[in-house]
């Protein structure tokens, strides 16, 4: 029966869908075993999840500085400090540079991908192993070897100058940020219409945050091409024939008929990147640690040097709620609206 | 197969505590145990403990390979014999970014309350300010009276590792941060010699930039070799005695003096290399070797690095500025309150601060005895050089390896210079780092 | 014509991105194969000067014991939140209740934590359970950090299995449990095999809570023996790539010889059914 099913179109993304079925009416003793079934892993998540979230909650607002436990409130003083601490700032800006780069190029590569290989390919099985085997490797072996490819004196740089062309492109070096410049048009524009404030660098593009993506890519547009894949060829080939009957072209068909129905895989491989991406430690540490002018820093390497380096606890729980906080801002909406939806059905 | 109800009912609670009855019935900790034993000099001048030892010494350090590795186990090779009893050693270490796993490591450990027998860390601040400002170590005092190590160590020294005059961890090694390494050949090519002044360096400099080779070559990957850079300038420029100031509070970070050794510390930077920021220290030095790079100002480890590499046309000299005195740090070993098996462990300090222990230790790790009595010829040419230094020269703590300052002014400081290393603003970067003395309590 | 440009031209672009994907495990192998001298930053893409396999043997010597500890951790782990999130999968979607959806989503946000920020508290509490340092607390941690992502896909799995099934088993008699085990868990493999994976392989690559609720050297998973091959100042690049092979061949071949499945399983629904 799940095989039929897997012959029409997803209908829904694969994260939440709260819509399955009516409820099966069921006693209240067989209630009781739902509820006892599933309640070791609610036990352990309240635990190891919520009760540490508490934890890191509590140590944020308090005066816990150096070494000595100092659990006295101190308020929101260590959220105020942190929105005010240069370096803090660079990482907001980094992680969304990070983060819209790195789903952006993951989505893209993925789906074209695996669209050329939806077209019986010969040897698509070798092809497909290639796009997907760097999933297997852990991170940090991904920024080791990354590292030493776009390190502007050897890898890339070098591989291109045997054959003529030289470049010299400082990759991960490279401090320069690209942001609007005051005074220069765009600039003037937007402070006309009272946003000046973003002729700043702070609301620029860490250049060198591009080998970090280029890496992270190479990691993960495996997985998100294999969702595509699978995506695609859940897509009943009938329908794209009776589009093409009615005289579409194939990029008509692309456009009307697969993308919508790609939705789901769409919104599910955002969610699964976004995620990992505003976490984004292993990869950055190992491949370029801070960045020049902390251009490849991230929020997740400054709470842990802040933790375990400088031994300010209280900046470094701080830096985690902010880090929940912004994932719960992304992801709550969305599962509250998938649940919306289904209980209307 | 069809089960009744309060079977299955039981199956939740029934899994958690198959979980809880493994957990607490298993776990392996079977030790490991990297011999105590092998061939090894006669510990001769070490107090051996009275009654003999047992139990299991868990020794925690993040020295995992290479000279490190094999002084840690010449170490463990000597306890027997100094220890006599039958300690099973335990070597848990972590590598990683000069200690920097090992830390968050410890960290975890120290506060979740289960302490190693013994852990390396930086003499000075990083120690003093830290577990031992939380009460989590044991005062050293009667143990450095009983050894008579208040005259084996310089004076400079037990300064550092003491607070309030009381000791609190062994210094096992020297290293100096102070040191200026040169390509003897790309100089002598180019007709020069090692600069003892900032103004030869920058002559010096000026002649290898106009022949395209990199003056200064720096590798700060991992942020504290720009750190080290800024404090030997810093030390060059201000001398021992305010340098030592800027740690203690009698010296203005937002004076004059202060300004114009930042304004050097920019003018060096204009002499190193555009892609420092990927590469290390030992990739920095690689440069050197290879003359595409003329100097480098890194600590001592440079020395058995070039020795790694097979590189013998290595010169050396103090810093700009900084001949006669020494920029030390050290890896030593304390004793947390809480550790398991005391005993094992005070009798593994007896053997760290001991002459025969820090022979044993030194010239395989590449640095020199913080006694100053070790034999001279145990150690090559370069590190003959610095033990005559250390007798003589004036000690100040080195800020890039946890002397001078706590980690997390240390932190603050990194930091701040992080960002000077790509905007190259003095005033910027003086203000954060006088921001940084007061927010670490010790400027007002 | 044209359709033939067209395949060669698609072509060409794939094995571009091959080749783009193969790139760095070039330099692994050929740095592994080298012996140090030969090993800097400029001389990466020459081959080696011959096939020293010192590195290899060296790495293997160092990490044999390691990867072992690495499969005693793993397996248990993956097959304890697979178990676990397949049972949270089907009570939620088959047997709701008022609340399991808050639950569902209780449990779900358990995916997002950095796990920089509990490891303190995760440290004290398995100190308590007097599972710190040893294999059984990282099982633990896995299991439990796992309970989110398996929970999420063996949910959407099992919507896809239409709820007349399950109500037919109950008018049969049938249990909660006896429908498992008779209907749900032979129709999962698909489900298991995408979340084994999955699961076998983020934990074999964690390095975060091995370093941390392990010290012991004989205890400690691949990836903080391959971090401690590295050492702390002086770097032999060659041992460390060949361990990085060594370390990631497990993974590595899961992924090349049931990658077949890893793809069946998310088109029977694990990802993208209905």
């Amino acid at each position: 029966m799940i095989k039929s099913e897997a012959a029409s179109p997803p209908k829904e993304g694969w994260l939440p869908r709260f819509r399955s079925s009516p409820p099966i009416r069921f006693l209240t003793s067989e209630r009781a075993i739902a509820l006892a079934l599933v309640s070791p892993s609610i036990i352990l998540v309240a635990i190891f999840v919520y009760g540490f979230i508490g934890w890191s909650a509590v140590v944020s607002v308090s005066n816990w500085h150096n070494i000595n436990p100092d659990y006295s409130y101190v308020g929101l003083d260590n959220f105020k400090d942190l929105f005010q601490n240069f370096r803090f700032q660079i990482d907001i800006r980094n992680t969304v540079a990070f983060t819209l780069m790195f789903v952006l190029a993951c989505l893209v590569i993925g789906f074209v991908l695996a669209s050329l290989l939806d077209r019986h390919i010969a040897a698509e099985g070798v092809f497909r192993s290639i796009y997907l085997f760097p999933m297997a490797i852990s991170f940090i072996v991904t920024g080791v070897v990354w590292r030493w490819l776009l390190a502007p004196r050897a890898g890339v740089n070098l591989l291109v100058s045997k054959v003529g062309w030289n470049p010299d492109y400082s990759w991960y070096t490279d401090s320069k940020v690209v942001y609007v410049h005051q005074g220069s048009a765009l600039g003037d524009a937007l402070h006309s219409i009272g946003i000046g404030f973003l002729t700043n660098p702070n609301y620029g593009l860490p250049l060198a945050m591009i080998s970090v993506v280029i890496a992270a890519t190479w990691q993960m547009s495996g997985f998100v091409m294999v969702l595509y894949l699978a995506g695609l060829r859940a897509i009943p080939d009938e329908l794209k024939e009776a589009a093409r009957v009615d005289g579409a072209s194939e990029a008509q068909v692309l456009r009307h008929i697969s993308f919508p129905l790609l939705r789901p895989v769409t919104l599910s491989a955002i969610i699964i990147l976004g995620h990992q991406s505003l976490k984004i430690f292993d990869l950055v540490v190992s491949m370029t640690g801070t960045g020049p002018g902390f251009a490849t820093d991230v929020p997740a390497l400054f709470m842990f040097q802040s933790t375990f380096r400088a031994n300010n606890f209280a900046r470094g729980a701080a830096i985690s709620v902010v880090m929940l906080a912004t994932v719960s801002v992304l992801i709550i909406p969305y599962l509250y609206w998938s649940l919306r939806k289904e209980s209307r059905l | 197969m069809r089960l009744k109800s309060w079977q299955v009912l039981a199956v939740g609670p029934l899994a958690l505590i198959l979980l809880a009855l493994a957990a607490c019935g298993g776990g392996d900790n079977a030790t490991n145990t990297p011999t105590a034993t092998g061939g090894s000099p006669t510990a001769s001048g070490a107090t051996s403990s009275a009654s003999p030892l047992s139990g299991t010494l868990e020794i925690f350090s993040w020295w995992t390979t290479g000279g490190e590795a094999a002084g840690l186990q010449a170490l463990y090779n000597l306890y027997p014999q100094v220890c006599p009893g039958n300690v099973t050693i335990q070597n848990s270490t972590i590598a990683g970014g000069g200690g920097d796993a090992a830390r968050q490591v410890l960290a975890s450990r120290m506060q979740g309350g289960d302490p190693p027998g013994t852990f390396q860390i930086h003499m000075g601040h990083e120690l003093l300010d830290s577990y031992v400002a939380s009460g989590d170590m044991q005062s050293l005092k009667s143990l450095f009276d009983s050894q008579g190590w208040n005259t084996a160590f310089p004076q400079g020294v037990l300064d550092i590792v003491s607070k309030d005059g009381i000791p609190y961890s062994v210094p096992v090694n020297i290293h100096r941060a102070n040191v200026l390494w040169y390509n003897k050949k790309t100089f002598t090519d180019n007709g020069l010699t090692a600069p003892t002044t900032f103004d030869q360096f920058f002559q010096v400099a000026d002649a290898l930039k106009a022949k395209g080779i990199t003056p200064l070559a720096l590798g700060d990957k991992d942020t504290f070799e720009s750190v080290q850079l800024l404090e030997t300038t810093l030390l060059g420029s201000l001398g021992p005695d305010k340098y030592k100031g800027l740690w203690t509070g009698t010296t203005d970070w937002s004076g004059s003096d202060v300004t114009a050794a930042l304004t050097t510390f920019q003018k060096m930077l204009t002499y190193t290399n555009d892609d420092h920021s990927s590469l290390t220290w030992d990739q920095a030095n690689d440069l050197v070797i290879q003359g595409k790079a003329g100097m480098t100002i890194m600590g001592d480890w440079v020395d058995a690095d070039n020795k790694a590499k097979g590189f013998t046309d290595s010169g050396w000299v103090p810093t700009p500025g900084t001949s006669g005195t020494y920029d030390a740090l050290s890896d030593t070993f304390g004793l947390p309150k809480n550790a398991p098996n005391p005993d094992a462990v005070t009798c593994w300090l007896k053997l760290v601060g001991s002459k025969a222990g820090q022979e044993a230790f030194n010239p395989l790790k590449g640095s020199v005895c913080a006694r100053t009595d070790c034999d001279k010829s145990l150690f090559d040419t370069y590190l003959q050089s610095a033990i005559d230094d250390w007798k003589t020269d004036t000690i100040v703590p080195s800020l890039a390896h946890g002397a001078a300052a706590s980690p997390s002014w240390l932190s603050d400081i990194s930091d701040a210079v992080t960002s000077f290393v790509s905007d190259r603003n003095v005033s910027t970067l003086q203000d954060r780092l006088s921001t940084a003395c007061k927010t670490a309590t010790v400027c007002s | 014509m044209t359709i033939r440009w067209t395949r060669v031209a698609i072509y060409a672009v794939l094995v571009i991105f091959a080749l783009l994907y193969l790139m760095p495990i070039y330099v692994l192998v050929v740095t592994g194969l080298k012996n140090f001298r030969e090993v800097s930053l400029d001389q990466m893409w020459d081959l080696p000067s011959g096939l020293h396999f010192s590195s290899f043997r060296e790495a293997f010597k160092a990490l044999d014991h390691n990867m072992w500890n690495s499969f005693r951790m793993v397996i248990p782990a993956t097959i304890l939140s697979c178990m676990l999130g397949s049972i949270n999968g089907y009570i939620l979607t088959k047997w709701r209740f008022p609340g399991s959806d808050i639950i569902f989503f209780l449990l779900l946000f358990g995916m997002f934590i950095p796990y920089q920020s509990i490891l303190i508290p995760l440290v004290k509490t398995l100190q308590q359970g007097h599972l710190y340092g040893s294999l059984w607390g990282l099982i633990v941690t896995h299991t439990v950090y796992g309970i989110p992502i398996t929970t999420l896909i063996f949910r959407n799995y099992y919507a896809g299995v239409p709820t007349e099934v399950v109500e037919a088993a109950k008018i049969d008699g049938a249990s909660i449990f006896g429908i498992y085990t008779r209907i749900i868990f032979p129709l999962s493999i698909p489900g298991f095999v995408v979340v084994a994976i999955w699961q076998f392989t983020s934990i074999w690559n964690d390095f975060l809570f091995a370093a941390t609720l392990t010290s012991n050297p004989s205890v400690q998973p691949v990836t903080v023996a391959l971090n401690n091959l590295a050492g702390s100042f002086i770097v032999e690049w060659n041992v460390q790539m060949a361990g990085a092979l060594i370390a990631a061949l497990p993974t590595l071949l899961i992924y090349i010889f049931l990658g077949r499945f890893f793809m069946r399983g998310l088109m029977a629904g694990a990802l993208s059914a209905q």
